[in-house]
């Protein structure tokens, strides 16, 4: 039977003490904690072993005995060690020893003889598998599968093999409290034993953390009641704000916000990732709305867009109404339905000359909107973008309805072609093979890009709210935090000696970060991708560029 | 203890077998591709300058040419770093687990480690690939709900791809160390393993499981 016995890299060089851990019965491996060193008082270190054990909830006992001796070795140390085995009773007694200064490890580990089993004490194979402990203590597991039962919490440590390591190392921090300047009764040697791990500013942080939750959380809730109050609620006012893409990127802005600084603290370690991938995201949009805002504002870019607006749309309904007055005629040597031709020309003609008046009419105008809209950026990139697909929604909204007119007609057409497909396939010849010719406006490059545009930005506003920036930066900078599992490599290996292996942490790979905590958009346009958007051009689907409320997701 | 042998691929490429012997609950094989030549490499160039060349007398720009050349390096070290491999490393510890390595040209190296208590067999499988019948060696995971089924099947040494013959090699040894876990492990299989093709569920196209009947010949 092999035993495993996993011990930190940080007490590799320890003096000669007991060792201080958790037995796993299932996985036959022991987790060692910490070395406890010479002197000591039993009386002390078992009531240190029970507090700890109240604190963390982990079965912390003694495991066995650790020697790292010099060449010469003493034989009074050898039979102290044994005689401590009496004292601290375990089953199995581990016993490590480590020659100083060379890489030899020997151990071995003894069943004492029991009053029930008559056999003699047996000795096992002990593999020695070491972990560093503050990697260990600091990351996070990953499994590839999360069963529902997984992630309840109970009390004691989980089953899985290496997630019960995981687990002992994380609970067991009442252990590391105490470091080697501390005058306590017992001398331990871990992972914090040459001092403990702290930052001024983490603390500063904390400290302030506090009031200024309070008082954001206030504003917060001020700013919600406000937009939340009756007028808004009349049914004009309710349509277009529920239309307007703008209002509903603030709203999920604020309900952000709200969540970041709400002064309850995070229940588990998926909660508090969200919270801080929220926080970095808003932060993100922040700066990069300033970036944008400072850029528009160097180059007076505001005043050239609204100088150049009018002679554009000028530009767009002359050659609108060209393309209308030749597709009206015989287009590329078609011959169309006059009648039908005639009416839908006519129609959007008169679209074209209403628009044209509308924007000479609010010429004077243009430049004070666009100054008030840019300085919206504050807000965040993603508001400038929502800000910019609405403009863009309310000033091409007539080319959105031949958009419509025409996408519409033509699914028709498609759907005329494909039902007589389908009966040619039945080997049926259908006498009445009219088709409605006057019906194959081609969707014009213009319109294409037009929706191709605000469905771009529609796609890049969710992109921006939903990567979740705080955990691909962890990934990045600290890769032990997230760990998809573990790897293993074998130590030089003697024959007669333990085998020894070293367990290092794989980090989870990019994908399944995003994958796993992946913020949740306000869901505007679920059924959207890239892909689907080329599929619904192609086939003559609507695209509507307005939120919709009835898709919300979360 | 360590000894290597030569295999071939099913394409007829040389492979090099490099078994490492650390204990008996311990064993490491390790399995080379072949390299990349020099011939295909010229050829890859070749082709992707002409190309370039073609297209700079047809467009008379110059940035064409330094495009390409940028295109051959950053294409070259993204098939070093992520197509590329070098060799596949298959690590067994007894009572522990078994773990895949592959490492890339470039020197990354991509880990995956199944614990013991999810293992339930390693199989020789055979599969349609192209217009060939190969065989292939596969770990076999227990399922978590149902205690004799299969949730998945993991294929070994995809990017090397041996023969048979290397299979068996690597076969024998890993069910020596399977066996020898399974009779000290105080599972309800200990002992004597039967195994039954009813109990599992063929996860390729024409499923056929080796195993026992090589050992009774």
């Amino acid at each position: 039977m092999v035993l495993k016995a996993f011990f930190p890299t940080c007490c590799a060089s320890a003096d000669s003490g007991l060792l201080v851990g958790r037995w796993v019965p299932e996985q036959s491996s022991a987790v060692v904690l910490a070395v406890v060193h010479f002197p000591f008082i039993p009386i002390q270190v078992k009531e240190l072993l029970a507090q700890v054990q109240q604190a963390s909830q982990v079965g912390v006992t003694v495991l066995g005995t650790w020697c790292h001796r010099r060449q010469e070795p003493e034989e009074s140390l050898g039979h102290f060690l044994e005689g401590l085995g009496a004292i601290f009773s375990h089953k199995p007694w581990f016993q490590l020893c480590r020659e100083r200064g060379s890489k030899s490890w020997s151990c071995k580990a003894t069943h004492w003889q029991g009053p029930a089993s008559p056999a003699a004490s047996g000795e096992d194979q002990v593999m020695l598998i070491f972990y560093d402990q503050r990697k260990v203590l600091l990351s996070q597991l990953h499994p590839p599968t999360a069963l529902p039962n997984r992630q309840a919490g109970d009390t004691t440590a989980s089953a899985g093999g290496l997630a019960a390591v995981f687990d002992t190392v994380a609970r067991s921090e009442a252990l590391f409290q105490s470091d080697r300047f501390d005058e306590g009764p017992v001398r331990l040697s871990h992972w914090q034993s040459e001092g403990m791990e702290a930052s001024i500013l983490v603390e500063l942080a904390k400290w302030a953390a506090g009031p200024v939750c309070l008082f954001l959380a206030c504003l917060l809730s001020l700013i919600s009641a406000a937009s939340a109050c009756r007028v808004f609620k009349l049914w004009p006012l309710s349509f277009i704000w529920s239309k307007l893409s703008t209002c509903e990127q603030l709203r999920h802005r604020l309900e952000q916000l709200t969540l970041i600084f709400s002064t309850q603290k995070a229940e588990s370690p998926a909660q508090l990732m969200r919270k801080a991938n929220m926080l970095v995201s808003v932060l993100l949009d922040v700066a990069l709305g300033l970036m944008l805002l400072s850029w528009l504002h160097r180059k007076d870019l505001i005043g050239q867009l609204a100088d150049a607006l009018i002679p554009v749309a000028d530009h767009v309904a002359e050659e609108l109404q060209h393309l209308l007055q030749w597709l009206m005629g015989a287009p590329a040597g078609l011959k169309m339905n006059r009648a039908l031709d005639q009416v839908l020309g006519r129609f959007f003609l008169y679209h074209i000359h209403l628009w044209i008046s509308y924007i000479h009419l609010m010429s004077p105008f243009i430049e004070r909107i666009l100054w008030h809209v840019g300085l919206s950026a504050c807000l965040g990139l993603t508001v400038a973008l929502s800000i910019l697909s609405d403009i863009i929604a309310l000033l091409t909204f007539h080319i959105y309805c031949f958009y419509v007119y025409g996408a519409r007609l033509y699914c028709l057409k498609i759907h005329g072609l494909s039902s007589l497909w389908r009966l040619f396939r039945g080997k049926k010849w259908n006498v009445l093979r009219q088709r409605v010719d006057s019906c194959s406006y081609d969707l014009d490059q213009l319109r294409l890009l037009v929706v191709a545009v605000q469905g771009l930005i529609h796609l890049l506003v969710d992109l921006i709210n939903s990567l979740p920036l705080y955990s691909l930066g962890l990934r990045l900078c600290r890769p032990y935090r997230l760990a998809a599992g573990v790897k293993f490599r074998v130590l030089e290996h003697e024959t007669g000696r333990p085998l020894r292996l070293l367990m290092q942490i794989n980090p989870l790979p990019y994908s399944r970060v995003v994958h796993t905590y992946r913020l949740p958009t306000c869901g505007c346009h679920p059924k959207h991708s890239w892909g689907s958007l080329c599929r619904k051009l192609f086939f003559g689907e609507l695209i509507y560029p307005w939120r919709q409320r009835g898709n919300k997701q979360d | 203890m360590e000894d290597e042998q030569s295999f071939s691929d099913i394409c007829g490429g040389r492979l090099a077998l490099q078994r490492r012997f650390y204990s008996p609950s311990c064993l490491e094989f390790s399995l080379s591709c072949p390299r990349i030549t020099l011939r295909s490499l010229t050829a890859v160039t070749c082709t992707v300058w002409l190309a370039a060349y073609g297209l700079f007398t047809l467009c008379e720009n110059s940035m064409i040419l330094s495009a390409a050349i940028f295109i051959t390096l950053l294409g070259l070290l993204g098939y070093l770093h992520f197509v590329k491999i070098d060799h596949e490393t298959l690590l067994i510890i007894d009572s522990l687990g078994i773990q895949m390595t592959s490492s890339y040209a470039s020197g990354k190296e991509s880990t995956t480690f199944i614990e013991m208590g999810q293992v339930n067999d390693v199989v020789i499988n055979e599969a349609i690939y192209m217009q060939k019948v190969i065989y292939y060696l596969c770990i076999l995971l227990k399922d978590p709900v149902e205690p004799h089924g299969i949730s998945q099947v993991v294929p070994l040494f995809q990017s090397a791809k041996p023969r048979l013959d290397c299979l068996i090699e690597v076969y024998r040894s890993c069910q020596d160390i399977l066996a020898h876990q399974k009779a000290t492990s105080t599972s309800l299989e200990g002992g004597d393993r039967i195994i039954s093709a009813s109990n599992r569920r063929s996860h390729s196209g024409m499923g056929a499981y080796w195993h026992r009947q090589e050992d009774k010949r």
